[in-house]
């Protein structure tokens, strides 16, 4: 059904496409963004600005509209209002310096290809359309292979993987692309240990090369381990800013509501912070 | 002139292929030509008549079959929209040639004609549900998904049937001119025993759907639900898929292989566009169905040289488009006007509850927001939006007198322009409000394009709401209240 | 039976067919729009009638073009269809290619005073015949659906070497593929075009039920044998030729063996696809169907490893 709204309003469209106030050095600025299915609101008058070189978690509960906000920004899902900066200039100028790895699910790991085709995919933006994956591509796929951990995986066909091998694998293609800015769709929903300590690796690494990393996430408990800035979202922005300032219980209530659970959970979070 | 018209009527009446394949012009009854001989002292209107109102005996066989065919596949075809199926009608369609050779062969070495129908319908059921266990094997046993086994099933049974059929063209007992009609359909060609089956048959099939109604209708809704509430789901998939067959086999013989496929998937599709009732969909796809079936036959009576079955696809696929455009809440025209439509308000909204917040922060500790004038400056920085686009909505609300350009240079709202910037303030702040204190369920209950919160939640919780929004000090009265204040000062 | 030139030359027309289809067919599948194939060999009728209708002859240029585009325009309708009226997908493609396939129809018979084009013929083939129809190249006769197809062959090759890497990543991640730079939709109606002009190709010679059978069931038994995208698209060309072999083989002997005479080559070739599928499905080495079925009586009766269970 997104895709409807799509054909109907190529993004954009009577929304004007110039972003002269964004401004050059950021990596993602969004300004009023609304989406909607139907009538229906789906994020909601949405105002970011991600300073460079953080590793930015994006937090709310489910139906909060946390992969809308991603896919509108990588221009997937289009938007009722409201414009995304991605380095000063729209997204469509700027696809050499953005990442994606999506949902693990969105994709048929049945296909035949194998572990390191799948991670050399990440390189086909910068041979352009004909020209063929060579040993150069090959090398930087390998390599990729390697920083997260499975290189010995490399000839494997991608359905004999397990889900952590299968998000490491995505996260690997994401390296290849060697972006400045990356988009993580839930990287570490269903991941084992050894796959999380792998992937939040490869943030840090990232992070020590001043790239941004914008992943949606929803272990609460881990939030503050692993990320220097938040984004706490239910249909609007609830709170965006530092850790240490934006992870707070008010905060964590007024995304979350009562649920119980969740709040022990922060609070044990919000305690690990204090300490 | 008139003998062309005339030539017309017999090419209409004994069907354009029967016309070409000799065999076929039996099946003309004498009366035919009684009505044939007068009919050139008849005006054009009356042979329109003649046909749609199935005053002659050929076309009336023709016209009703095809109409209650209509019907019966419409019926049918709901449930495959509903369960995703719809091309499944399209293999089981294929898979349903082997069995007509093989009942074909069987039946003349059994020194029969080989034409009985009810044989062939025998033959090409038992291979249809053949089929159809077939699809499921392959989906259920190895890695591939539901569109190859429907592919895999449909070309090699029909080139199995092919292969039979070859044999069958070269066997000396019996000529299969009339086994080609189930390929493409013979409309005209049709006879009463032929007409009788049909007849009978679709009855038995819509009232079997109409009969297992709840059941199917589960089993298309929520499969798990109906194996959990103890329905054989694998069975009544069977049930409605060997439906699809039975139906699909008498409506080889009139429209044709391919075109009966359009026939179980058009009308429900059309159908699906003006009604989100299950009983509603069903009845309206049979009412399609029938009308295509009708007027499609009419017109291939009336007009030279079309083909009834590819004219009932055509006829069916007209309404189709049109319901696809204009049906009122799902159709296209109407959506694509909502989407705009809401655009327009949000991009509104924006506008005039920044309008509020311009005037709101002049109010010096007062405790009611009086409508001062503005600064389109001070406007124009409170979001990311440009000048022109801005201007463009600014005429708009000045054009419906909610917004005035004062001579100095200023903005002011209009009495009725504050009462709408404030209602939608404070709808947008409640929502606001909800959003936060209840977090956990809110998402599946704002609806911001709510013209008044009132219309959504209950007027406790609305109670509530107004108490939060009244102590967070940005409290704006209800624009009931708001306007009888207006009014009195 | 007695083996002659032009039971080679039959069985040489079908292996090239089959090469044809298998190529944008192991993409089809992969892209889970298997039933495409049928929607577009039914749909390009009304294209292959106005071809046909403006220059009189069959198998010329106006001909492909007007199957190519119309081979799209099924791809563009059904997702109009689909998008825009958010019908199910399978529903759309049968709304437009039946109404593409009777506007073809109807087309056909307005015109079929003058001229002869049968529509039987686009699904039966009449392949037996094609030896017949020969061209002189280079001193040679070789029938002329031999050269159309071996052409549409190339061009098929050609585009799909080309595009090897983009089609492998628009089949499996489209929205990658979006975010990239490379239009899936693009990509998918190049797709289309090459199964609309293969069809035509094959549809006077061979008949469109072999552009059918080949197009999904090589390339679904390849997917049952191999899990590699270059392996997958060797073997099904491979079962492909094989089935050519088969079918013909078949056509001439096994109705023989109940007293009949020989029958349609076309439908046989499209049964042997189904017969090596099924062979495929039953016993091939790493999950067949009975192979499974044994390892797991095997399975039973000896005791699991340990290591195996932990692993």
């Amino acid at each position: 059904m997104s895709d409807v709204l799509q054909q109907m309003s190529p993004t954009g469209d009577a929304i004007g496409e110039d972003l002269s106030f964004h401004p050059i050095n950021v990596p993602l600025a969004v300004h009023d963004l609304t989406v909607a299915y139907h009538r229906k609101p789906v994020i909601w008058d949405v105002d970011l600005d991600i300073p460079e070189g953080k590793l930015v978690g994006v937090v709310g509960p489910n139906g909060a509209g946390k992969s809308t906000l991603l896919k509108t920004c990588l221009d997937l899902i289009p938007r009722a209002s409201g414009e995304v900066g991605v380095y000063g200039k729209p997204y469509k100028e700027q696809r050499h310096l953005v990442g994606y790895v999506p949902q693990r699910e969105s994709v048929d790991w049945d296909f035949p290809v194998s572990v390191l085709d799948l991670v050399a995919m990440g390189t086909y933006r910068h041979l352009g359309w004909f020209r063929r994956v060579g040993e150069k591509q090959k090398a930087a796929a390998m390599n990729a292979l390697e920083q997260v951990g499975i290189a010995h995986l490399a000839d494997r066909q991608i359905s004999q993987l397990s889900g952590g091998q299968q998000q490491r694998t995505f996260l690997a293609r994401a390296l290849t692309q060697n972006a400045k800015l990356y988009f993580m769709d839930e990287p570490f929903a269903a991941v084992d240990a050894a796959t999380e300590e792998a992937i939040v690796k490869i943030l840090q690494q990232l992070n020590s090369e001043g790239k941004t990393c914008i992943v949606v996430h929803h272990d609460l408990a881990t939030v503050a381990r692993y990320f220097d800035w938040v984004v706490l979202l239910n249909m609007r922005v609830v709170a965006s800013g530092p850790t240490e300032e934006v992870f707070t219980k008010t905060n964590l209530e007024k995304t979350y509501g009562g649920s119980l659970s969740l709040l022990d959970e922060a609070a044990h979070a919000l305690s690990r912070i204090a300490r | 002139m008139k003998i062309i018209s005339k030539l017309f009527l017999v090419i209409l009446l004994s069907g354009f292929q029967a016309f070409h394949a000799s065999g076929a012009y039996v099946g003309i009854e004498d009366s035919e030509t009684l009505i044939l001989q007068t009919s050139d002292k008849k005006s054009a209107m009356d042979e329109l008549l003649n046909v749609l109102l199935l005053r002659s005996y050929n076309t009336r066989l023709v016209i009703l079959s095809t109409t209650t065919l209509g019907t019966a596949a419409g019926i049918v075809g709901a449930f495959l929209l509903l369960r995703k199926r719809s091309l499944m009608g399209d293999a089981l369609a294929h898979s349903t040639l082997p069995g007509i050779a093989i009942a074909f062969i069987i039946m003349v070495s059994f020194g029969g004609s080989g034409k009985s129908l009810a044989g062939l319908i025998a033959g090409a059921t038992l291979t249809g549900v053949l089929g159809l266990l077939i699809m499921l094997a392959i989906r259920n046993t190895t890695r591939l998904r539901d569109d190859v086994a429907m592919g895999m099933v449909l070309s090699v049974s029909f080139g199995v049937g092919l292969a039979i059929l070859g044999v069958i063209q070269n066997m000396p007992q019996a000529s299969a001119a009339g086994l080609e009609s189930f390929i493409y359909g013979k409309t005209a060609s049709m006879v009463m025993a032929d007409f009788m089956t049909i007849m009978v048959v679709a009855l038995v099939c819509s009232l079997a759907a109409i009969l297992m109604f709840k059941e199917l209708a589960l089993l298309c809704f929520d499969d798990r639900f109906a194996v959990a509430e103890g329905f054989p789901a694998l069975r009544l998939d069977i049930l409605l898929l060997v439906l699809v067959t039975t139906v699909t086999v008498i409506g080889l013989q009139s429209v044709g292989l391919i075109l009966i496929i359009a026939f179980l998937i058009t009308p429900p599709s059309a159908a699906r566009f003006w009604t989100e009732k299950l009983p509603t969909m069903t009845f309206l796809s049979a009412v399609i169905g029938a009308i295509s079936g009708w007027l499609g036959a009419s017109i291939s009576a009336l007009v030279p040289k079309m083909p009834a079955g590819a004219v009932i696809v055509v006829v069916a696929s007209s309404i189709f488009l049109f319901s696809m455009l204009s049906a009122p809440k799902r159709g296209v025209v109407a959506r694509w006007i909502r989407y705009k439509d809401l655009k327009k308000k949000v991009e509104r909204q924006h506008v005039l509850r920044a309008a509020f917040e311009l005037v709101e922060e002049q109010k010096n500790g007062d405790s009611i927001v009086s409508n001062y004038p503005f600064p389109l400056q001070k406007l124009l920085a409170k979001r990311t939006w440009k000048a022109p686009k801005l201007n463009r909505i600014l005429n708009h609300e000045q054009s419906i007198g909610h917004l005035e350009r004062r001579a100095d240079g200023m903005l002011q709202l209009s009495e009725s322009g504050f009462g709408e910037a404030a209602r939608i303030t404070r709808n947008h702040r409640l929502w606001e409000i909800y959003l936060v204190t209840h977090a956990d369920i809110a998402p599946s209950h704002v609806d911001r394009d709510a013209d008044m919160v009132e219309h959504i939640l209950e007027a406790d919780m609305v109670h509530r709401l107004e108490e939060e929004l009244r102590n967070s000090g940005a409290w704006i009265p209800s624009p009931h209240e708001l306007s009888t204040r207006t009014q009195a000062s | 039976m007695n083996w002659t030139s032009f039971d080679t030359w039959i069985v040489v027309v079908g292996a090239l067919c089959a090469v044809a289809c298998t190529l944008p067919g192991c993409f089809l599948v992969l892209r889970k729009m298997s039933m495409m194939g049928d929607a577009i060999s039914h749909a390009v009728l009304p294209g292959i009638a106005i071809g046909f209708l403006m220059t009189g002859a069959r198998s010329s240029i106006p001909m492909f073009l007007g199957a190519a585009i119309t081979g799209v325009l099924t791809a563009v309708f059904t997702q109009w269809v689909s998008k825009f009226g958010r019908v199910d997908r399978g529903a759309a493609m049968g709304i437009v290619f039946t109404t593409l396939f009777a506007v073809g129809l109807i087309l056909i018979v307005q015109a079929a005073d003058h001229v002869d084009l049968d529509p039987s013929c686009v699904l039966y083939g009449a392949m037996e015949l094609t030896p017949l129809d020969t061209i002189e190249v280079l001193g040679v006769m070789i029938p002329r659906a031999a050269i159309s197809l071996s052409i549409v062959l190339l061009l098929n090759l050609s585009l799909i070497t080309l595009l090897f890497k983009e089609l492998k990543l628009s089949s499996f991640d489209e929205g990658l593929s979006n975010t990239l730079g490379f239009s899936s939709n693009l990509l998918q109606y190049l797709l289309m075009s090459m199964v609309a002009v293969t069809t035509v190709a094959a549809f006077e010679a061979v008949g469109s039920i072999i552009v059918i059978a080949m197009l999904i069931v090589p390339p679904a038994t390849a997917l049952l044998l191999t899990r590699r995208l270059i392996p997958m698209i060797v073997i099904a060309a491979s079962v492909g030729i094989l089935s050519a072999i088969l079918g013909h083989l078949s056509a001439v002997t096994v109705p023989k063996l109940f007293g009949y005479e020989s029958t349609s080559t076309s439908g046989s070739m499209a049964a042997a696809t189904g017969f090596l599928f099924t062979i495929a499905w039953l016993f091939n080495p790493s999950e067949g169907l009975l192979v499974k079925q044994f390892r797991n009586t095997k399975k039973i009766n000896e005791s699991v490893p340990v290591e195996e269970l932990s692993s």
